[in-house]
């Protein structure tokens, strides 16, 4: 017992937080590894425009990564986060491309079909998970096959964007004179990665998935409507990977059926890397932005080295993804936790 | 003056009468025992009053309700005052102790951070709680925690403050800061509900003390007024005055043999050091109330909690125990207090479920013959009179005494040196449990076997045992023999000498 030790000055200083110390890690790696890079590999990666064309090209999956932080500090999990992505994608290009609207109104009817898309997976997948009690997995799972069914049925050829007023947009971006372009995608990704913090950190849901990630129990006992916010945070996402879909044809302006493949899987891992725990409670969505950052750091890095063969790239990815988990749960055994299985994958009791 | 009155309140289960009438009244300011042994209705009582279950029948009133209070789900008991604070605490680890204050109570969407923590360190400086508001709950110690999850409720104005079993898992010292909390809380006039198993801490803090048995009430007692022999005989209603006679069943041996299993402060995660040791063909018994440590003691012989020290010989050798192969391999078997969740796998046959612990035995590269198994586990299905439709019955389906008889099977199908049978009879028909007694008995006489047995019932203890250990707050605090084995020596022993 620490009675004396703890003395009440209220300006004293915490011991960090899990969430803050694992997503320092994760900083500190994509430092050392982007140092790293600049040093030996040099060239390109003394580019300012590099890190800007990191964000330009995984816009997206920054999107995801919030995604699938917010359901996974509410101790769930989502991985039909892809085949969202992808269907809204297609729709979207499909719209802009048949319809014929015609300038702004055509770009804003394609952006609400895209938010709507995602808005009906996170409804029915928060319904499902949430109220009537399903596995998380297996619903998002079902969700990830019906999304690439229904896109591979749109379309099955890629379907490029001719649309004006969209490639107009497209072109948007913001241009800091000697440092580099950022692309309008980028800068939207960029607010929802803020929107998200102020959520998780200011608002009272945010907290409340904390609370129910944390203990499920308690944050019943506490007086925290559990079922609502976590049928919320399912919501989110899947409203978020409709937005990463638009996000994504306003960067390939083009819709394919091999949109987002495996990105769920990237997205996970960017979360995990950032230091959200599978076991829920504990995350961060800036963590998360930094695991895909690395992620995309270790592609750029094997693109830059000349190395041909593409198993190199996921050999490099899966040992970082290894090594985090390891790490992670070193650090959190030395606080005396210990890592378990999250309540996804447990079985029911009796 | 009453801030709590419960009267004639009723509760019924299928198949059991888990509360019958039972009166319960709390002044302001008082901290009240709430005692009674297993199944005595305490955990009832207390979830009928918070709304968790509906009471059949009988009235609630709480000060400051008018008429009769309608309780029907903890959200309405907290809104009328009456707060629990559970021995597992009920707050988020990963959030920090204003969060944990404020969560769930709060309107707006906003958060207010530098408020909450503001008014959070204002509480704790005021109930004298070493925390600080902005620190994270996992990083406070268990006591600590719990004094939060205290202040919460002192926070949302409660009344009746329901504290079950909070020290379990304190020590001392956290216990003396936990009831000192306790003491201020009641100057406030805040009246607590205090179920506990310590009896020592009763007599500390308490002012009255409520004695459930069986669902029914059996007395509310000033604590000056009730020693705590008699609170132990209230308990487990026996009236010492009036000592049952012993009806004998087979043959008690007094202990002759070579001694077969020797502990030496031994400890575990869970129980204090202790010395045991045990002969051939004796068979003796752990005592002590719910809580006391004799399960926790057999645990620790058998390794199944985590072995933290002592030195331990089985027959003269000297081996080394952590784990349970490791103890069967010493030839001990450990039949557990709670069968469903270490004993019976449910879903496998009465076969599969004898042969088990057999097969741990031999290790699973030498696979046992279908007709071997067969073979042994019609024998024990005959020997035992176990009650099943064929060897392939799923043990799920059968009643609770041949459950219990299939594990036993299972154990002795082993034949180890040393049996430990931990409640053994709890839960199952009057009938089973005899024979039960008769089979402990006979297997120790005819074949040598050493046995620990274990039961709520002291009679069982009497009949069967020729030594008793009795417990008493997680130390051994005597050991009777002979003459001393009567129901009055024991429940002295268990109270203590004091009071």
């Amino acid at each position: 017992m620490t009675v004396k030790a703890t003395s009440r000055n209220s300006g004293n200083r915490q011991p960090m937080t899990d969430t803050k110390l694992l997503m320092l890690i994760a900083i500190g790696i994509f430092v050392v590894m982007y140092g790293a890079a600049m040093l030996f590999i040099g060239k390109r990666f003394l580019n300012t425009q590099e890190i800007f064309n990191l964000l330009n090209n995984n816009a997206y999956l920054i999107i995801l990564g919030c995604s699938l932080t917010i359901v996974m500090i509410g101790g769930g999990i989502d991985i039909s986060v892809g085949g969202v992505v992808c269907l809204s994608a297609m729709s979207c290009a499909k719209f802009l491309q048949t319809s014929g609207m015609e300038g702004v109104p055509g770009v804003i009817v394609s952006l609400l079909l895209a938010l709507g898309i995602g808005l009906l997976f996170g409804l029915e997948q928060g319904f499902l998970v949430s109220y009537l009690g399903i596995q998380p997995f297996i619903v998002t799972l079902a969700g990830m096959f019906l999304s690439r069914g229904v896109t591979t049925m749109i379309s099955s050829e890629n379907v490029p964007i001719k649309h004006e007023a969209f490639l107009e947009m497209k072109k948007t971006a913001l241009q800091i004179p000697s440092v580099g372009k950022l692309e309008l995608g980028a800068i939207i990704a960029l607010l929802i990665l803020l929107l998200m913090y102020l959520l998780l950190r200011h608002h009272r849901l945010g907290r409340s998935i904390y609370a129910l990630g944390g203990n499920q129990q308690s944050a019943l006992m506490l007086g925290i409507n559990v079922k609502r916010s976590r049928f919320l945070s399912y919501v989110i996402s899947g409203v978020l990977s409709g937005l990463a879909g638009y996000i994504f044809i306003m960067h390939a302006s083009s819709g394919k059926t091999s949109i987002g493949l495996r990105s769920e899987m990237d997205a996970i891992a960017s979360a995990i890397i950032g230091g959200t725990l599978l076991t829920g409670g504990v995350g961060n969505v800036f963590g998360a932005f930094f695991g895909v950052m690395i992620l995309s750091t270790i592609q750029e890095i094997m693109a830059a080295s000349k190395v041909q063969e593409s198993y190199w790239q996921e050999i490099a990815s899966g040992s970082m993804l290894a090594l985090f988990i390891l790490m992670q749960s070193v650090v959190l055994s030395r606080r005396g936790k210990k890592m378990s299985l999250p309540a996804w994958i447990k079985f029911k009791k009796e | 003056m009453e801030v709590l009155t419960m009267r004639g309140i009723s509760k019924s289960f299928p198949g059991t009468k888990a509360l019958d009438n039972v009166d319960f009244t709390l002044r302001k300011g008082e901290i009240h025992a709430l005692m009674g042994e297993n199944g005595a209705g305490k955990s009832t009582l207390i979830k009928v009053l918070t709304g968790v279950y509906p009471k059949d029948s009988g009235k609630i009133f709480v000060d400051g309700v008018e008429g009769e209070a309608h309780i029907h789900s903890p959200q309405d008991a907290q809104n009328i005052g009456i707060s629990t604070v559970y021995q597992e605490i009920n707050l988020c680890p990963n959030l920090t102790v204003a969060e944990n204050m404020f969560i769930g109570r709060t309107r707006g969407s906003r958060v207010h951070w530098k408020e909450n923590e503001r008014k959070t360190n204002e509480i704790l400086t005021n109930l004298g709680i070493p925390a600080q508001a902005n620190q994270e709950l996992s990083h406070c110690s268990l006591a600590v925690q719990q004094m939060v999850a205290i202040a919460r409720a002192v926070d949302m104005n409660c009344k009746v403050l329901i504290l079950d079993e909070p020290t379990s898992s304190l020590d001392d010292k956290e216990v003396q800061m936990l009831f000192g909390l306790m003491r201020d809380l009641q100057a406030r006039g805040v009246g607590i509900i205090f179920v506990t198993h310590f009896l020592e801490q009763v007599y500390e803090v308490s002012d009255r003390i409520t004695v459930l048995r069986n669902g029914e009430l059996v007395g509310e007692y000033p604590v000056s007024e009730l020693p705590q022999v008699e609170l132990v005989a209230r308990m487990m209603g026996k009236n010492l005055n009036d000592l049952a006679d012993l009806e004998e069943i087979g043959q008690k041996k007094e202990n002759v043999g070579n001694i077969v299993y020797e502990a030496e402060n031994l400890s575990s995660s869970e129980c204090k050091p202790f010395n045991f040791q045990i002969r051939e063909g004796e068979v003796n018994g752990f005592t002590g109330l719910l809580g006391s440590g004799r399960s926790e003691s057999v645990r620790a012989i058998f390794g199944a909690d985590r072995v933290t020290g002592g030195k331990v010989k089985v027959k003269g050798k000297s081996v080394h125990i952590s784990k349970p192969h490791e103890a069967m391999k010493a030839g001990i078997g450990y039949l557990s207090e709670d069968r469903k969740r270490d004993g019976i796998i449910a879903d496998l046959s009465v076969r599969e479920n004898i042969i088990l612990a057999m097969q741990v035995m031999k290790g699973f590269f030498h696979p046992m013959g279908r007709r071997e198994m067969e073979k042994f586990a019609d024998e024990y299905i005959r020997t035992l009179k176990i009650k099943t439709a064929g060897q392939e019955t799923p043990v799920g389906s059968l009643s609770g005494g041949n459950q219990q008889k299939v594990i036993l099977a299972r154990w002795l199908l082993t034949h180890p040196d040393y049996l430990i049978l931990d409640e053994p009879t709890r839960g199952i028909d009057v009938g089973t449990k005899l024979e039960i007694q008769k089979l402990v008995l006979k297997l120790a006489a005819e074949e040598n076997m050493s046995i620990t047995f274990i039961s709520s019932e002291i009679e069982e203890m009497l009949r069967t045992c020729s030594r008793l250990i009795v417990m008493r707050d997680r130390n051994i605090v005597g050991e009777l023999t002979g003459d001393d084995l009567n129901q009055a020596s024991v429940m002295q022993t268990i109270a203590g000498g004091g009071r």
